[in-house]
């Protein structure tokens, strides 16, 4: 008997089963139907691709300074370029820009510590973040102390102004909704009424007549020696719709976690916070995640709304510079580019919650 | 733009009642010499009028106004903080106290000026609804566009004032209603109509977004009157007077021949309205609390009427609009300044 020690080698797999080839075939052209649908498909993205490209890339005008630069025949992306910086940070003094970018390098440091798992001392960070980095910000950015000049918050603006908003907006709305969120379910009915009125006011109201509410009735009710900045009167505005909002995302959360597990923790002897804090709220905020990131998003878009009451947030700004007598009609760069910063923001937040849900395990696939 | 009128008049009712309430700092100069800065209330963008530069500084003809009274108060024309306002906060704005000279391309009419607790201290532009049209077609004047299709953004007076004059020359046309100005000028580009109409600021700024801008002409026929001026609170007369003769200050320095680039070898002329005006004949800034250089502040860190509008909405800009009806009155128009002494 022949005995032989060597194993066949693996066969490569017949030639029309694997390779672009035949997944062309598996996928893309099994069948007439199927065929039809794929080539009409590659034509109309044929026919939406070549002109975009076409425009924002081959005929598109990169160099110069001013509008004689630019063809008009593709993008005139001089128009973005020229006005770069103010994009970013508004109307801020060019000499103070530096302030500016420590604030965002700070911010964009505090961000992928969070997001980095290796990265240790996560807890101070979330603390410094919180409490110390937004002192540091409000004095690099407005200035007034440690001979830095003031920067009034009329100049602030751009992408910083669309962060600032954002990021105070999310940080206040998350603790603010998640007590209203409690307080919704309490048993006291004072507080529970409180929650629920606050909560039905905020949310049956738009935003954009809070911000009109806050920028144009309210100086008229306050005495004129008090002057509420209006970047103030905006955020907390937009902090306390966004906290009604955040505060019934987390109630659908924490309405997920059987009764039993609170129940048993009371039978354990643990405390009203004890439950909420150790059994509770780990298990639902987990769960929420999608929806509060949603939230979050779409905050993050709604910022733009500031633009009527005077502020230039990114999208604010890119308007102002349109209507530079200088730079008339080149609106669709400018919006090109402010969507194209958004969706960058939006997109990166999205993944970042995909990745966090699978991290966390929170479909509770099993 | 005139659509948001209506909402403003709507704010403005409800802030009526309390209009009183806001005159509470009657001491705007005091106020502001303590600031070091004049609060100037500006739009959120028009062109030629207030818009931000490449270098994010403030640029515009309404912006002049604020930077003339910077400089006649604290000599300084640079010694502006900038706040930018919709149509309809402005007012409010400007009663809360939280801007002292509001330039904000605001039309006079008798509503504001009266029940508002506001006056307007002068007019920078003479705006009016004008015309567009192709040079191929040959119109020269307003009266010619019997039977024309017109291109016209909806829910704005420019709407009304249209049907109004054409009924009232018995003329016929065509309305083809956009919805907003980009749309209005993409259908004239696209040859929907032979004639855009809108304020004639906007059709300067209009016509700029067309591809071939050389091939539209803008009539000078006016049919609406829209001036346009700087506006300050009830109840401060020696701020309205310093606002109001900033601007005027700007206008005797086009009649007289002064300029940003002359002032100061003007200083020495023989002119007595000219040694009246830069303050070396009389101190004429003391009815105001201003030191006797006050114009001469202005007109050197500024420049006189002829060099803004230029510079800003003439032919210096790219919105070429000529000066017309905003042309001194010794040249035909109707800007005239009262004499200083």
């Amino acid at each position: 008997m022949i005995h032989n020690k060597e194993t066949i080698p693996q066969r490569p797999a017949p030639k029309g089963t694997i390779g672009p080839v035949a997944w062309l075939r598996g996928n893309l052209f099994n069948g007439p139907i199927n065929s039809i649908f794929t080539l009409l498909g590659l034509y109309v993205l044929y026919l939406l691709v070549v002109p975009t490209v076409q425009w924002a890339f081959i005929d598109a005008n990169w160099v110069g300074d001013s509008r004689e630069d630019c063809t008009r025949v593709g993008a005139c992306w001089v128009f973005v370029n020229a006005r770069f910086s103010q994009f970013m940070y508004g109307l801020y003094p060019s000499e103070e820009y530096w302030r500016a970018n420590i604030v965002f390098a700070m911010f964009a440091g505090i961000i992928a510590w969070m997001v980095i798992p290796r990265l240790p001392f996560k807890r101070w960070m979330t603390l410094f973040a919180l409490l110390i980095f937004p002192v540091i910000a409000y004095v690099l950015l407005h200035g007034g102390y440690f001979d830095l000049p003031r920067v009034s918050t009329h100049r602030w603006g751009g992408l910083m102004l669309t962060l600032l908003l954002a990021s105070v907006g999310m940080i206040g709305a998350l603790p603010i909704g998640i007590v209203l969120a409690l307080g919704r379910r309490s048993n006291m009915p004072i507080v529970k009424t409180f929650c629920v009125i606050f909560i039905e006011f905020w949310r049956g109201v738009p935003l954009i007549t809070i911000l009109f509410m806050a920028s144009v009735m309210l100086p008229l009710f306050l005495p004129s020696e008090l002057n509420v900045d209006r970047l103030i009167r905006a955020l907390i505005g937009l902090t306390l719709f966004q906290s009604a909002y955040m505060a019934e995302v987390i109630r659908g959360g924490l309405q997920a976690i059987p009764k039993g597990q609170d129940e048993a923790a009371a039978a354990l002897g643990m405390t009203y916070w004890k439950r909420m804090g150790l059994i509770v709220m780990p298990q639902a905020l987990k769960m929420m995640i999608p929806g509060i990131v949603n939230t979050f998003i779409s905050l993050f878009k709604d910022t733009t709304l500031v633009m009527i009451i005077g502020l230039f947030d990114l999208l604010g700004i890119v308007q102002a510079a349109l209507s530079d007598s200088r730079w008339l009609g080149f609106s669709v760069e400018g919006y090109v580019f402010a969507a194209f910063v958004f969706w960058i923001f939006c997109f990166s937040m999205s993944r970042y919650s995909q990745y966090l849900e699978r991290k966390l395990n929170t479909g509770h696939k099993h | 733009m005139f659509n948001k009128k209506h909402l403003a008049l709507l704010a403005s009712a409800g802030s009526l009642s309390l209009a009183g309430m806001a005159t509470a700092q009657a001491d705007t100069l005091e106020d502001t010499i303590e600031r070091g800065a004049v609060q100037c209330g500006v739009s959120d963008g028009l062109p030629g009028f207030s818009a931000p530069d490449d270098d994010g500084n403030w640029q515009g003809i309404d912006v002049d106004v604020c930077r003339a009274v910077a400089a006649a108060v604290l000599g300084d024309s640079e010694a502006v903080n900038y706040i930018s306002l919709n149509a309809v906060e402005r007012f409010t704005a400007l009663q809360s106290g939280e801007v002292d000279v509001l330039s904000r391309n605001t039309t006079w009419t008798t509503t504001r000026d009266t029940t508002l607790g506001l006056n307007f201290t002068g007019v920078t532009f003479y705006d009016g609804q004008g015309f567009m049209v192709s040079r191929d077609l040959g119109i020269t004047g307003a009266d010619e566009l019997d039977g024309a299709s017109i291109c016209i953004q909806s829910g704005t007076t420019t709407e009304l004032n249209l049907a109004d004059y054409f009924r009232a020359n018995d003329m016929e046309f065509n309305p083809i209603v956009f919805d907003t100005s980009e749309q209005t000028v993409g259908g004239y580009q696209a040859g929907r109509c032979d004639v855009l109409t809108s304020d004639t600021s906007q059709l300067a700024a209009l016509r700029i977004q067309l591809d071939d801008p050389s091939a539209s002409m803008i009539l000078s026929d006016v049919i609406s009157k829209e001036p346009l001026g700087p506006v300050v609170r009830q109840g401060d007369d020696l701020w309205f007077n310093i606002v109001k003769w900033s601007l005027f200050a700007m206008i005797n320095a086009e009649e007289y021949g002064v300029t940003s680039e002359n002032a100061e070898e003007m200083l020495n002329s023989e002119d007595p309205n000219i040694a009246r005006l830069l303050g070396q004949d009389g101190n004429y800034g003391e009815g105001m609390n201003l030191e006797a250089d006050w114009a001469y502040n202005i007109i050197s860190q500024v420049g006189n009427y002829a060099e803004s509008f230029d510079r800003n909405v003439g032919m210096g800009s790219p919105l070429e609009i000529e000066r017309g009806v905003n042309a001194l009155w010794t040249d035909g128009g109707f800007q005239y300044a009262p004499p200083i002494r």
